[in-house]
């Protein structure tokens, strides 16, 4: 299946659970909700017509800061003026991050952008085709369900994104530390975690000299 | 050397020293990327047998000389740390590569900014990664290190480095 034809299969089977669709730069992408992403993940693997038998890739994006500040020109404090190329135009635009659905939706509140969106690669070894599922959440409650049951890949996956975002995954059999060490407090990729923010595992300083 | 050393005393101190740094057992503790140019300076085309130091040994115990090659890790800092102290007197450490000198363009999280900051270090071979030539000019540079403190019968401190001390930071939740 072609992007636009998986976005519609996906689409006409789980019409609630699919929020947006896009296929910017020809890579067919959904936006799901986390309440349908287990019933949506385990048709992928299984559904004949879907076949999804390899997670590519599992991680988060944090996108608190996103929009928010100019992006430095390069080479800026020479005196050299460099602009970003404009984008190239594409039939399928991308419609920017993804939004979570406001508590008070029922009272015709407008969605809020996401803090975090958990993305998930997908692809069908049999059938040869990708697809991207994003899985938008707050920072509140940053919690979503875990995907090991059905690719034993995602394991190590899933405990990355806890590592480096503190995202939780519910059901996960073993949800702690993969890259860091467990004294590290907080999350570094996290967009709000100070760049010079340094936590040593032993004294670092000048007083070496007594061997 | 003082004056009231003997001829013989001295000339037995520059036979040790000439023999120690021609007999260099290297611990090559290769984390990173700079562990292929450690290699190409090792193999045959440079050839770092030539300067006697041939022969790695993978324990610390052995080993005269700690080649720290590739960035280290805040988590690997303790790992670094005990090699070092496991290994016996004398004992020299060379820092080869940028990242372990200073910390190169790694400014985060999760790297140390230079060994020099846990161990003592040496001889510095900056460079990402240092070329071969310039790597067996640090090991010249050790080996006559290794000669003239045999020579002068003490071994210089290294130069302290300030504390660094982490702002207070709390995490966000």
């Amino acid at each position: 299946m072609d992007a636009a034809a998986l976005i519609q299969a996906l689409t006409e089977r789980f019409p609630n659970a699919v929020r947006s669709s896009h296929a910017y730069r020809g890579d067919a992408t959904i936006v799901v909700s986390r309440e349908a992403l287990l019933d949506l993940a385990r048709a992928l693997k299984d559904d004949a017509a879907f076949q999804m038998n390899f997670l590519m890739d599992l991680t988060a994006v944090d996108f608190s800061t996103f929009g928010k500040k100019p992006s430095p020109a390069f080479f800026a404090s020479s005196g050299v003026a460099v602009r970003p190329s404009a984008e190239l135009p594409d039939e399928h635009p991308w419609p920017g991050p993804p939004e979570v659905p406001n508590a008070a939706a029922a009272l015709g509140a407008p969605p809020v952008p996401a803090r975090f969106v958990v993305v998930y690669h997908f692809f069908s070894l049999p059938l040869k085709h990708r697809l991207r599922v994003e899985v938008p959440l707050e920072e509140a409650d940053a919690e979503l369900d875990s995907v090991t049951a059905l690719w034993a890949g995602a394991n190590w996956l899933e405990r990355e994104v806890w590592d480096m975002f503190g995202i939780r995954f519910r059901g996960h059999p073993n949800l702690k530390r993969i890259l860091m060490y467990d004294q590290f407090v907080g999350h570094p990729l996290r967009k709000d975690y100070p760049v010079n923010r340094r936590q040593p595992l032993i004294k670092t300083n000048g007083d070496v000299s007594s061997h | 050397m003082s004056d009231d050393a003997g001829f013989l005393t001295s000339r037995l101190d520059e036979a040790i020293g000439w023999a120690r740094k021609y007999s260099i057992f290297q611990y090559p503790f290769v984390t990173a990327c700079c562990g292929m140019e450690y290699m190409a300076t090792a193999c045959s085309h440079y050839d770092i047998d030539r300067f006697g130091a041939g022969l790695p040994r993978f324990s610390p115990r052995q080993a005269d000389v700690l080649f720290v090659v590739g960035t280290i890790s805040q988590k690997m800092a303790p790992v670094l740390k005990r090699i070092y102290d496991q290994m016996a007197e004398p004992k020299w450490v060379v820092s080869f590569g940028v990242c372990t000198c200073t910390g190169g363009f790694y400014d985060n999280y999760a790297t140390l900014m230079g060994i020099d900051t846990i161990i003592p270090v040496d001889v510095y071979i900056p460079g990402c990664p240092p070329r071969p030539e310039y790597v067996l000019d640090g090991l010249l540079k050790l080996q006559a290190k290794i000669q003239a403190q045999h020579e002068s019968g003490q071994r210089p401190a290294p130069e302290p480095r300030p504390e660094l001390e982490p702002e207070p930071w709390m995490p966000p939740r």
